[in-house]
């Protein structure tokens, strides 16, 4: 069990558990932006942006530009992408499952149709 | 081809899977509960042995899983509920993180001769649930790949 690597997820998972913070990153998908031109959509305080993009930090989701005078935000996609790695393995796991079981399901009721025709 | 639905919603403690399949429900249920057909298709890489398997309203079970190199997971619980071709309820557990319980309810729906199968497992914490796969079901999806393609192969 890799504990760090679960620790990431959680904190990108835990970052993503808020519509607003998601918002911010579908802004970001479409390039760089300040501050005020990501709070610019939503009814809350710029304090309360700042917050979130504190979070999306922490998660590595974001970074914000060190020298730049208003420090535009930038998407940082590896944690999204590693969270929907652990999505699609789990996924995988069970169409895989599935997918034995129709057969399982399939040989049963073969079997069954058998037996009843072997009562004729 | 069916369908499987999942919903994993960042930040919650539960996952819910959907699934048709073309049968009536008294078969699903058969291959869902019946210990030799359950290791055929349960397992991900290598064999599941079903070490006990008890499906009756307090009964226990435990999966080993082995993978072509040998190393074993061990799954475990214990069954609240077992309603015939309805429902059942049990916990599951992974041994080699004992404690980290989930509560895992399959349900199955008869309509025109397809069953609509729903699974539904809470975890204890988020961090449980988003721990999971990265312990418990390590069995890996490219082994599971070869194992269906083998299966195929063979049929």
């Amino acid at each position: 069990m890799n504990s760090l690597a679960s620790d990431q997820l959680s904190l990108t998972f835990a970052a993503l558990a808020d519509p607003t913070r998601r918002a911010i990153l579908a802004r970001l998908a479409d390039g760089e932006a300040t501050v005020n031109e990501l709070a610019e959509p939503f009814d809350i305080s710029l304090q309360a942006v700042s917050k979130h993009l504190k979070v999306l930090e922490r998660a590595g989701l974001i970074t914000r530009a060190r020298n730049a005078q208003w420090r535009p935000c930038r998407l940082e996609t590896a944690p999204l992408d590693s969270a929907s790695d652990w999505i699609t393995r789990y996924r995988q796991i069970w169409t895989d499952r599935f997918e034995r079981l129709d057969r399982e399901i399939d040989k049963l009721q073969r079997n069954r149709k058998e037996r009843d025709h072997g009562q004729d | 081809m069916a369908k499987t639905e999942f919903v994993i919603e960042p930040g919650q403690q539960d996952i819910v899977i959907k699934r048709t399949f073309d049968a009536p429900r008294d078969v699903v249920f058969e291959a869902l509960t019946d210990p030799t057909i359950l290791a055929k298709w349960w397992g991900g890489p290598g064999e599941v042995k079903v070490d006990r398997y008890e499906a009756r309203h307090g009964g226990q079970w435990r999966f080993v899983s082995r993978d072509d190199e040998g190393a074993e997971w061990a799954f475990r619980g214990v069954y609240h509920d077992v309603v015939p071709s309805e429902r059942v309820t049990y916990t599951f557990e992974f041994e080699g993180m004992p404690g980290h319980i989930a509560l895992e309810t399959v349900t199955l729906e008869e309509s025109d001769g397809k069953t609509t199968y729903v699974s539904n497992s809470v975890f204890q914490t988020v961090e449980d649930r988003d721990g999971m796969v990265q312990s418990g079901m390590q069995s890996g999806a490219e082994a599971s790949l070869d194992k269906l393609a083998s299966l195929v192969e063979g049929s």
